[in-house]
């Protein structure tokens, strides 16, 4: 064979941007994964001839899919990075900005790209991400054996619909370029077919332009590919590729979409992150933070789990929050965590602190240790999982008799009376910290300041805040002397 | 092969086990110079097959393969005093090749 081609020269072979060998199964390390006929292979081939041809195989990181191209990596020679369903807009975004000079490819078939990841590539093209997407569009899920995508045909038989599609039932085919073409900032974005020679012809022409785009630094281009996908559409591969020529061009017409690379000018990218040492300034985060570290063994054990629950409005998220931003001051580990339901919306508001010498393991505190019930019926909502042994600190006279209980101590003031007494109702939540503070013992008083100082801007409520706390700290030591 | 197909323009190497036997490009050869094997390949696929004349070298066959190696097309060069790679497995000497199907 050599020597009757000596006289011949390689004029097309396997792109260099491909593997020698695929280092997947055992002795199918030369060919593909895909049935045969499938027009991803196409694809392949005319992605790594464009990558080639532009010399960028060393600066190229493809984002591989979910679905039957889920294998890219094995078969792109290219920096990789396997992004979950639907995703792959969103990983490409993250690579792209972090490494400006790389040419990010997202590729996708139509159940990853139009089903669930739909608003990752909205998102992606709003945003004008400076990436290029090959969108591979059969109009079938064809991994997972045939269930109708959104972009299944009007009347076309999937095993989701045995009947054909309806428009009524299901909906009509997505036009995904169509829909993305509506918005300002994609560049390119142009359908083509591997339909006959002349649509494969172009559509090598439209994925390198895609390419290039990036290369040039124009923004966001899109290239959808409709492609034959002979097993699962159970055709012959070349029934197949007539089948996208003749019926599925028909609801989705080939064409430039969108084009204005013209006019568009070298896609300025995101101002870059601020390094780490500035996120405390950004963060209005004193400099000098006095971090207090807990002295080696003089730490007492520390667990607290609070459940802090009242009326939204009664400062219930500020009294946690407040608790919280103390630990951290401390040197403890914290978590503080809002519960954001219905409930927010009037009626009861709760949150979720934990203060620990140990790593949380989970913020949810389901049995606190530590109840603050700023009303009856957050107390009735929480009573039952106090921790035997915890605290309740209730605001008003006495705990209702059903909800009394003798495992547990309890600390039942008005305090919003006391609140009240010292200027305004409002501070009711800082007089129940500072009674709770005293309780456990645990957190240093100059901790509790500085986190107030943060939290607290207006002076007048800073100063205010103080009173209510040590206000707290004598009403639980004048309750022991009553005891 | 003998002599006068060195003469075509261009030349078909199939890597037998590379071919899944689709058929696109048969279907998609201008000069319909490419055939199914008789017999089956390693992996039970009847493979393409270069009839062996009127190759053009256009590479169409090349474009629509779903395979990235299962195909490699040859040009006949044209005897002027110009050096070409010739090296065949090395790489791709069509740096200066016109290209027929882009």
């Amino acid at each position: 064979m050599r020597e009757d081609v000596a006289d011949f020269t390689i004029a097309h072979e396997k792109a260099q941007s491909f593997y020698a060998s695929y280092e997947r199964k055992g002795e199918l390390q030369h060919q593909t994964h895909y049935c045969p006929g499938c027009g991803h292979g196409v694809i392949h081939k005319m992605l790594a001839r464009a990558i080639d041809e532009m010399g960028i195989q060393d600066r190229t990181i493809l984002i591989s899919p979910v679905g039957c191209s889920v294998f890219a990596y094995y078969y792109f020679d290219v920096g990789n990075i396997q992004a979950a369903h639907g995703r792959a807009p969103a990983v490409a975004t993250a690579a792209k900005r972090s490494r400006p000079h790389s040419v990010v490819i997202s590729y996708q078939g139509d159940g990853d790209l139009s089903a669930i990841g739909s608003g990752e590539i909205l998102h992606a093209a709003n945003r004008g991400e400076n990436i290029t997407v090959i969108f591979v569009n059969n109009a079938i899920y064809s991994m997972t054996g045939g269930q109708a995508a959104p972009t299944t045909l009007i009347g076309q038989k999937s095993t989701t619909t045995p009947c054909g599609r309806s428009a009524a039932n299901e909906g009509y085919p997505l036009r995904v370029s169509e829909m993305l073409a509506t918005l300002e900032a994609p560049v390119y974005i142009e359908r083509v077919g591997l339909g006959d020679n002349k649509q494969i012809a172009q559509a090598a022409r439209a994925i390198k332009r895609g390419v290039e785009n990036q290369v040039k630094g124009l923004g966001f281009s899109l290239i959808e590919v409709l492609s034959p996908c002979p097993t699962i559409w159970k055709m012959s591969a070349v029934d197949a590729q007539r089948w996208v020529r003749d019926v599925m061009e028909k609801t989705y017409p080939l064409g430039v979409l969108c084009d204005r690379t013209k006019e568009a000018r070298v896609h300025a990218m995101p101002a870059a992150a601020p390094p780490l040492e500035e996120l405390p300034r950004l963060l209005d985060i004193p400099e000098d933070d006095p971090a207090v570290d807990v002295p080696e063994g003089a730490a007492k054990a520390v667990d607290l789990q609070v459940r802090v629950a009242g009326f939204g409005g009664q400062g219930v998220l500020l009294l946690g929050e407040v608790l919280a931003e103390a630990g951290l001051d401390a040197g403890l580990e914290v978590s503080w965590l809002p519960s954001y339901g219905p409930e927010m919306r009037s009626g009861t508001s709760n949150c979720h602190v934990r203060i620990s010498n140990e790593t949380i393991d989970s913020p949810m505190v389901s049995s606190p240790n530590m109840l603050i019930a700023m009303n009856e019926p957050s107390l009735r909502k929480f009573v039952a999982t106090v921790r035997p042994g915890g605290w309740i600190l209730y605001n008003g006279d006495a705990i209702p008799a059903d909800c009394v209980r003798s495992d547990v101590h309890e600390l039942s003031i008005p305090f919003t009376h006391v609140a009240d007494e010292i200027g305004d109702a409002r501070i009711t939540n800082m007089v129940m910290l500072g009674a709770l503070l005293e309780i456990t013992g645990a957190l240093p008083q100059a901790s509790v300041d500085s986190a107030l100082k943060r939290l607290v801007k207006s002076a007048r409520w800073y100063e205010l805040d103080e009173r209510a706390l040590e206000r707290g700290r004598e009403i639980y030591c004048g309750s022991l002397a009553v005891i | 092969m003998n002599a006068q197909e060195k003469l075509d323009r261009g030349l078909l190497r199939v890597d037998e086990a590379e071919c899944k036997g689709c058929g696109l490009c048969i279907e998609a050869c201008p000069p319909k110079v490419i055939g199914l094997s008789e017999g089956l390949n390693h992996y039970g696929y009847r493979t393409a097959v270069y009839a062996g004349r009127g190759c053009t070298g256009c590479g169409i066959c090349f474009l629509a393969c779903p395979e990235p190696g299962a195909l490699t097309v040859y040009r006949a060069v044209l005897k002027r005093p110009v050096a070409v790679d010739r090296t065949l497995g090395g790489q791709s000497a069509g740096g200066g090749m016109a290209c027929a199907s882009n």
